[in-house]
Order: C-alpha cells, then structure tokens, then sequence
C-alpha cells in the first residue's frame, strides 16, 4: 500500500538526482539554466517531502520563517548589482552555514545524543559556526565596510591555531562527556571566534579561494548534519557542494602557485611592503589618441581584465570597445586569468553582464599560446596576473604564478589610475618595457576617450 | 551494514561523483555554479524544518529551528534565483 511514509523517500531520492543533474548541466552555458531549473525542482520535493513527514505537525512557525526567508531572499537577488556577486555569495554561505550550525545546537540540547551521532554533530556545528563568523567577515570585507588589507600581528597564527585547537578539544570532549552541558557554549563561542579571526590575516586577491573554502565547508556542514539525522539528502546535497567549493579552492591555489596554509596563515601582501624604496623609473604613457590609432591599426587585440575594471564599473564601456573595433575589423578577445576578481568566475559574469558574448572570453591556457601573434594586449584595472616577475624572477613572492603572457604582445598598453603596485605590492616590469605604454587615468573615462577618439578616425571601410 | 556505515559509503560516493562532475564545469561559469552549490547546500532547509516542527518541541528547538529555517530559505531563494539572473546574460555572439 502506498502512504506518506513510503513516498517521502522516493522525493528525497528524486531531490539527490535533481542536484545531481543540475551541476552536471553547469557544465556548459547552454543547458546551464536548465540545471538551476531541475535543482529548483529537486529543492522544492526536498521541502515538500519533509513537510509531509508525519513527525512535522506544527506548520505556523514554519510558514512564516518561509515568509520571512523568502521577503529577504528575493530582493537580495534582484536588487544586488552584478559586481556585488561575491558580497551576496558570502552572505549567502553565511545563512547556510548558521542554518546547520543552529540545528545541530538544537539537536543537541534535545536530545543529548552519544557516539556516532555527537561526533557529527560536533563536526557540523563547528564547522557551521567558524563558516557563519567567516562569511560575515568576508562579507564585510568585500562590501569594503570592514578594512580589505589584510591584518596582522605577531604570534597571530599561534592565537589562531590556539583558539581552534582549544575549540576541537572541547569538541571531542564533549562527544565522550554529551552530558556536561557547560562546555557547549564555550565551544560555541571559540568556534564563532576563529572564524572571525581566520579571515582578520586574509587580504582581498585571496578572497576567491577563501570564499571558495568557506563554500566547501558550509556543505561539509550540511553533509555531517545527514550524518547526526541519518538523512541521505543532506549527506549527499553536502557532499556535492563540499566537492564543490573545495575543487575550486584548489584551482584557485594553483593559480597563484600557492597553498592552503600559505593562503589562509600566509597574510599575502604584507611581506614586500618594506622593500627598497621604489626608484621612478621612466615610463612611455599615451594619450587616449594615441591608443585608439594603435588600435584601429591593430588586427588582433587581447583585453585583460582585473579587478579593478570591476571597481571603475569600466565593463560596459570595455563592450562599446569590443563592439567598435569588431566593426572596424579587429578581433577581440578578453583573457581571463582565474583568480582575476574577488570570487572564481567574477569577470567572466561582469563582462557577460555588460552582453559581451561568452565566446569571447578566454582561459588562461587558450590564450596565452596566441599572445605571441596578438598586436595589443590591452591591460585594465589587472596587475599580478599580468606580471613576468612570476616566470623571471625567482625570488619574487609570486614566483611560479601562472600568468596571462601578456609581455608577449608587440604592443602593451596598461590602464592604470597611478604607478602605485598592486595588491601584492610588488612591482611590475611590463610597466618598464619598451613596448608598453601607460595609460594613465580612470578606467571607465579611458576607454570612453578611445571609443571618442576611434569614432572620430577615417569611417570604416575606408582603409 | 550499520546505518552509519551505509551513511558514510553514501558521502563517499557523493563526494566523489561531485569532483568529478565539477572538474568538467568551465571557468567561464565558475560563478555561477558556485552561487547553485550554495543553493544546494541550503538544503539545511530539511532539519530545519524538523527541528521545528516536531510535536515535543521545546522552546529553545523552536526558536533555533525557526532562525534557521529563516536563513536556509533566504538562501535558496536568493541563491537559485541570482543564478539564473547571471546565467541569462552569458549570451554567444548573434544570441538575442
């Protein structure tokens, strides 16, 4: 006989395989929406198939954080502008991470479970609540409401691994000993701490792997809740975005030839500060004229894009570039390094935004082989990912970073507000190249410049 | 098997299946398919809503369900639906 209890596996089963194929599908931009589609699906059989569990009977408190939930949910996705993409990620893993840290408190005051069952409690809730503190701090980080240098003091890494390993501690202890009550909310409170000051040391250029990290464990979370409730669904849906976040933390690692402990005890950015004193070295810089006629004489153009055309807002102005030269019969392609910008993919959704067409963007390794026979290389608002010091000198701090080859060029031209360095603080010899010209200004205004400038040559055709 | 010993075997395979289904994912879409996992992750949503749902739930479940339930759902809905917000505008050349 069929009845409730019969069919609310069969959702859940049907959830797992809807999340399942819903990543699959993000493999490619074509059937991608179909996946947010098919795990929309398989999250609302999740929901209803536990609203129907006979154990749930009272609906009022339920409903109305639905409500609520969804009141906040919904503006934060359409209002958001596209380049607060990462401040909405980490908010978001902040709400899940909370989610999974609260249950398991709540199970755990409940029911006081032992063995097996306390363990993954005790993983999930550390784990939830170390990823809620983070995010938040991410959050602020990338809202720029907190500082975004990195911050650091002596002994800061003993502090740390002080206040995480007392919290671990307490932990297993507290899976041997579920009855003394009083240690929870200490571990609590030390959990919540090193998450605040995990993220204190970590400077913007590494936020795409922290958050990359911090994604990896709010699923790790939910995985070790599946474990406390004995529900597959979550250990699953956990283990997906586990997998997940923590692949991508790994590639973002690779493409700054670093590791995790490097990035996350490392505080990148604070070791050249006191280096020799920067001697002005003389640099070749151009009018926007003089760019547009270099451009339009170009036949190949490869644009680079960092962070700081996300700051200047200069993406739409970079689509009028492409649309422009495209006219006058040069090919554009942007070059996308895989760390460029605040989270893994930022740029690419930036320029997709601004109706770049996605076939123009390219990676890494498929552009760099075409550098060579590239007339310009037009850099804006990118600066590390650029640098030969990573392939050249050894004893630099990003020594062995893949870069984008853009000194392979026979032009290069770099947009740029000032000659301060970047974000590593390290200088970059492209600057100093015979055949690099600096072009000095706001990012978005600049190209506005060149757009005029190319608008007001010889029509098209005409050459 | 124990319980938790098929639950285990279960992570196991999920967390390879999600490697391997990841490793093949584009950089060009590397965003949102972050946003969508974490959407996923939400999933939480589930004992949320047994914890506060439950006949014998006490005060401190329910307020705790009930936070949480709050912040799974602002999850989901804001992760599923800026996804597809971002996905709509990666567009091919001539695309309209």
């Amino acid at each position: 006989m069929i009845s409730m209890e019969t069919i609310f596996p069969a959702l859940y089963i049907l959830a797992a395989a809807g999340f399942i194929l819903a990543i699959k599908w993000m493999n490619s931009p074509v059937t991608a929406r179909r996946g947010v589609i098919v795990g929309e699906i398989g999250m609302l059989l999740a929901v209803v198939g536990t609203l129907l569990r006979h154990e749930v009977v009272n609906y009022e408190w339920i409903l109305i954080a639905f409500f609520i939930g969804s009141a906040i949910g919904v503006p934060i996705a359409y209002i958001m502008p596209m380049t607060a993409v990462p401040q909405r990620t980490a908010f978001s893993h902040a709400c899940g991470a909370l989610a999974s840290a609260l249950i398991g408190t709540a199970e755990y005051y409940r029911q006081t479970p032992h063995g097996f069952v306390m363990g993954a409690l005790i993983v999930e809730t550390l784990l939830g609540f170390l990823t809620f503190t983070a995010s938040l701090m991410a959050f602020g980080k990338l809202q720029e409401s907190l500082p975004t240098r990195p911050i650091t003091y002596r002994g800061q890494n003993i502090v740390n691994l002080s206040i995480f390993g007392l919290a671990v501690a307490i932990g297993i202890f507290l899976i041997f000993v579920p009855e003394q009550k009083w240690l929870y909310p200490i571990f609590m409170v030390l959990a919540l701490v090193f998450g605040v000051l995990l993220i204190i040391p970590i400077g913007g250029a590494d936020m795409p792997t922290v958050i990359a990290l911090l994604n990896s464990y709010a699923g790790l979370s939910a995985s070790a809740m599946g474990f406390a409730l004995d529900n597959k669904l979550l250990i699953v849906a956990g283990a997906l975005d586990g997998s997940s976040g923590f692949i991508l933390s790994v590639i973002m690692c690779r493409a700054m030839n670093r590791s995790f402990s490097n990035v996350l005890f490392g505080a990148f950015g604070t070791v050249q500060t006191a280096k020799k004193e920067a001697v002005q070295r003389p640099v070749r810089s151009a009018s926007p004229e003089d760019a547009a006629e270099i451009l339009d004489a170009a036949r190949s153009v490869v644009i680079i894009p960092g962070y700081g055309m996300a700051v200047a807002q200069a993406q739409h102005k970079l689509r009028e570039l492409h649309d422009v030269l495209d006219r006058r019969g040069v090919e554009v392609r942007f070059g996308i390094h895989p760390v460029a910008g605040r989270m893994p993919g930022h740029m690419n959704v930036l320029l997709a935004e601004a109706d770049v067409p996605y076939d123009r963007l390219f990676e890494m390794d498929d552009i760099n082989p075409e550098f060579p026979r590239t007339d310009v290389a037009l850099v804006i608002g990118a600066n590390d990912v650029v640098n030969p010091a990573a392939r050249n000198d050894k004893t630099s701090p990003i020594a062995g970073m893949p870069i984008l080859n853009a000194s392979e060029a026979r032009t290069v031209m770099v947009i740029k507000r000032s000659m301060s360095p970047g974000f590593a603080g390290i200088d970059n010899e492209l600057y100093y190249m015979d055949k690099t010209l600096m072009l000095f200004g706001d990012a978005k205004s600049f190209v506005a410049n060149i757009i005029k400038e190319l608008n007001a040559l010889v029509p098209v055709g005409a050459h | 098997m124990s319980k938790y010993e098929i639950a285990i075997w279960v992570f196991m395979l999920a967390a390879f299946l999600g490697f391997e289904l990841i490793r093949r994912v584009s950089p060009l879409l590397h965003t949102p398919l972050m946003s969508l996992t974490n959407a996923i992750s939400a999933i939480a949503v589930v004992g949320a809503i047994l914890i506060t749902g439950e006949k014998n739930a006490t005060m401190l479940s329910k307020v705790l369900g009930f936070v949480a339930v709050v912040a799974a759902v602002t999850n989901v809905v804001s992760g599923y639906l800026i996804t597809d917000r971002m996905l709509k505008m990666f567009k091919k050349r001539g695309d309209k």
